[in-house]
């Protein structure tokens, strides 16, 4: 057995279905061996990409989603992605080939010192030395990307050793690291200090981030929320938590969130922010959130508590251990006019928009589609306007909401349904960009012909960067610069290009039956709005 | 506020570059660093004593922690600690400047531990405000060169251990 079957052996043990990539010299023999084995290789068309589908694929199935790219440029294309799934904190193994041992600081031809490229956008790396290290090395990493702080790992495999035979291959059984042991069930007297609060708030409010979703506690959250009338409101990656039209649930947090889930936020008497970072976009203001209110603070990263906010009661642990342990409490609360209060705020502060009957409201738009995608659909929101908008009016089911919310990288939507469809092939992926960010992965359209991945794409058109043109538009006067997309192709044509099936929605007026016959049916169809060019968020 | 963490990591290749990276990435000041090899050979101790804020502070602390080849991570006060700072100064002296300098290495408890005819070497061990002040007493004599360990530093032994 050679590396590269000890590579191919251990991601068979891991229970890889999918490897996405993209081949080259350094990875070979990688590629080679894997043609015996049963896991399928996707050949995408851009090694970035690679990495977004396996954040897609590893998002809906809670396994680590895996990449493999060659040496040099593949390698460095291959870094966004990275970075995208290590601000999401989403776990991926990624492989990367590299030059031969020997030649490694020679700067041969297609040589990258990959493992320092990423070293601020990785949980962990490693450089293979020794073929023997393999089994070990790769057991370790999908432990890393996979517990704790989800996140990416990236292991480096020169082409040699990848050629080295092993003396033996023994697949680990458990994983020993003296420097990685991650918190995750939460202490109990800090718990026992949350409850105590609990008790005593008078408006309790609990704001979840994609931690929740990342630990699989949604339904542990849901019932604690419900049985004692706690109010839920959600950051960008934390929306799904909840079910959009949940009584308990008042909206997205943050300068693009719901004002009134912003206003719920901040008179709180008791915030309990679980799984959440307290970034800037969420909270642009970190002493609201503490002032005249006990925070409490709940993350399975302890660096994360603390960075950007003191929190009254800190507590580490994985969020699912936490409400498990949470549930065995008992105690009572009663915040009735809290409830009564908010729910007034949600009747009140409701955003009205005045659409232009000449084009697609995507608001009312992207409302209709909700209600129509099946309960468990996974929908996949780019960035840009079409992400606001999806987040604005986007009616999560029983299904699932992704988004890159962390690093908001454009032309995440194509490549991350694509991974997210073939590991529930069952379940209606939508992807919903903008004509920028579907130009960043447009090339992905081959990716679904080539494999059979019925992903349905929806463009809202406007021929600008709409989020930076209004940007302009607020800062700059309208003195656009570098927005003006003219010169976008005709979809339609391109969809002939790749078989794919076309549709085009020019007003609100036949919305209805255009959105049922783009969801009807297993197949790829790429649907045009046509929007205001001048539309907000 | 000025803290001094004694880290310890895996020996590994890339350790250094990690956690010196960490430091640049978040901002956050390295006054000085030092590492070396400790008794288990493969763990190396790296001590660095940086500044900041509270939060800051306590954010290195867990930054560092979080770095998978950080194996324990020991922050203390510069009065909690036994510090010291090896600094050997190449200085040009004449006829003129030896006995002052002799005078001054005497005060200040360093050694003169080579020499030329118009060159000496002057080594010094102390704590690091007595090495910053052997630089400002020698700077009047013309300096060739300096180098120096930076803080080395453990905690002070408690009764308590």
């Amino acid at each position: 057995m050679i590396g590269a079957d000890a590579i191919v052996k251990c991601l068979e043990e891991e229970g890889v279905e999918y490897v996405f990539g993209y081949p080259g010299v350094a990875i070979c023999p990688f590629y080679n061996s894997i043609l015996e084995s049963d896991i399928q290789t996707i050949l995408i068309r851009t090694e970035q990409n690679a990495a977004h589908a396996a954040s897609g694929l590893a998002r809906v199935s809670g396994k680590v989603g895996v990449c493999a790219v060659t040496s040099g440029p593949g390698a460095t294309n291959v870094i966004t992605g990275i970075a995208t799934a290590f601000a999401d904190s989403i776990p991926l193994v990624c492989i990367t080939g590299q030059v031969n041992s020997e030649l490694i600081g020679s700067d041969v031809f297609q040589e990258a010192d990959i493992t320092g490229a990423v070293e601020s956008f990785v949980k962990y790396s490693y450089l293979v030395k020794d073929a023997n290290d393999i089994p070990r090395i790769f057991k370790e990493a999908f432990y890393i990307a996979n517990s704790g702080r989800r996140g990416p790992v990236l292991i480096d495999v020169p082409i040699d050793i990848q050629k080295a035979s092993l003396k033996k291959f023994v697949y680990p059984e458990s994983v020993s690291l003296r420097t990685y042991k991650p918190t995750v069930k939460g202490h109990a007297v800090q718990i026992k200090k949350v409850i105590g609060e609990l008790a005593k708030a008078k408006r309790p409010i609990i704001c979840t981030g994609g931690g929740v979703l990342l630990s699989g506690a949604e339904k542990e959250l849901r019932v604690f929320a419900e049985k004692y009338s706690i109010p839920v409101v959600s950051t960008m990656m934390g929306i799904g938590v909840m079910p959009t039209k949940h009584p308990m649930y008042y909206g997205m947090v943050g300068n693009n969130g719901k004002p009134y889930a912003n206003r719920a936020m901040n008179e709180s008497d008791l915030l309990i922010m679980v799984g959440a970072r307290v970034a800037d976009r969420a909270v642009s203001q970190p002493d609201l959130i503490t002032e005249n209110k006990v925070l409490v603070h709940i993350d399975v990263d302890p660096a994360e508590i603390g960075k950007n906010v003191g929190a009254a009661i800190p507590l580490v642990g994985d969020a699912k251990h936490i409400f498990e342990d949470i549930a065995k409490e008992e105690f009572t609360c009663e915040h009735d006019a809290w409830i009564e209060t908010l729910n007034q705020y949600r009747e009140t502060m409701g955003k009205v928009r005045n659409p232009n009957p000449a084009y697609v409201d995507p608001a009312e738009f992207i409302r209709i589609l909700s209600e129509k995608m099946e309960d468990d659909a996974v929908y996949v929101a780019d960035v840009g306007q079409n992400q606001i908008w999806s987040c604005s009016y986007h009616i999560v089911k029983n299904g699932r909401f992704l988004t890159t919310g962390g690093m908001g990288t454009m032309g995440y939507s194509i490549p991350a349904a694509m991974g997210a469809k073939l590991a529930c092939p069952d379940r209606q992926v939508i992807a919903v960009c903008g004509d920028g960010s579907f130009q960043m992965s447009m090339m992905e359209l081959a990716t679904m012909r080539q494999f059979h991945v019925p992903v349905k794409i929806i463009v809202l058109k406007n021929n600008y960067l709409g989020m930076v043109r209004e940007y302009q538009h607020y800062n700059y006067k309208d003195n656009y610069s570098v927005v003006d997309l003219s010169g976008s192709p005709d979809l339609e044509k391109m969809a002939m290009a790749y078989d794919m099936k076309f549709m085009r929605l020019l007003n609100m007026e036949n919305v209805e039956n255009v959105i049922t016959e783009f969801l009807s049916g297993d197949e790829s169809v790429l649907l045009e709005c046509v929007i205001d060019p001048m539309d907000l968020v | 506020m000025k803290k001094i963490y004694s880290v310890l990591v895996e020996n590994r290749s890339g350790v250094l570059c990690k956690v010196a990276g960490l430091f640049s990435r978040r901002s956050y000041n390295i006054d000085s660093l030092a590492v070396g090899e400790t008794d288990d050979p493969a763990v190396s101790c790296m001590t660095i004593v940086s500044s900041g804020d509270e939060r800051t502070i306590e954010q290195i602390e867990k930054q560092l922690n979080k770095k998978l080849d950080v194996i324990k991570v020991k922050t203390f006060d510069e009065a909690a600690s036994v510090s010291r700072e090896l600094m050997l100064i190449k200085v040009k002296y004449n006829k003129g400047n030896r006995r002052d300098i002799m005078e001054t290495c005497e005060i200040m408890k360093a050694d003169i531990v080579d020499m030329s005819k118009n060159l000496m070497i002057i080594q010094i061990c102390d704590v690091p405000e007595k090495t910053a002040l052997m630089i400002k007493m020698l700077q009047s004599i013309s300096v060739v060169e300096v180098a120096r360990t930076g803080t080395l530093a453990l905690p002070k032994c408690l009764e308590t251990e």
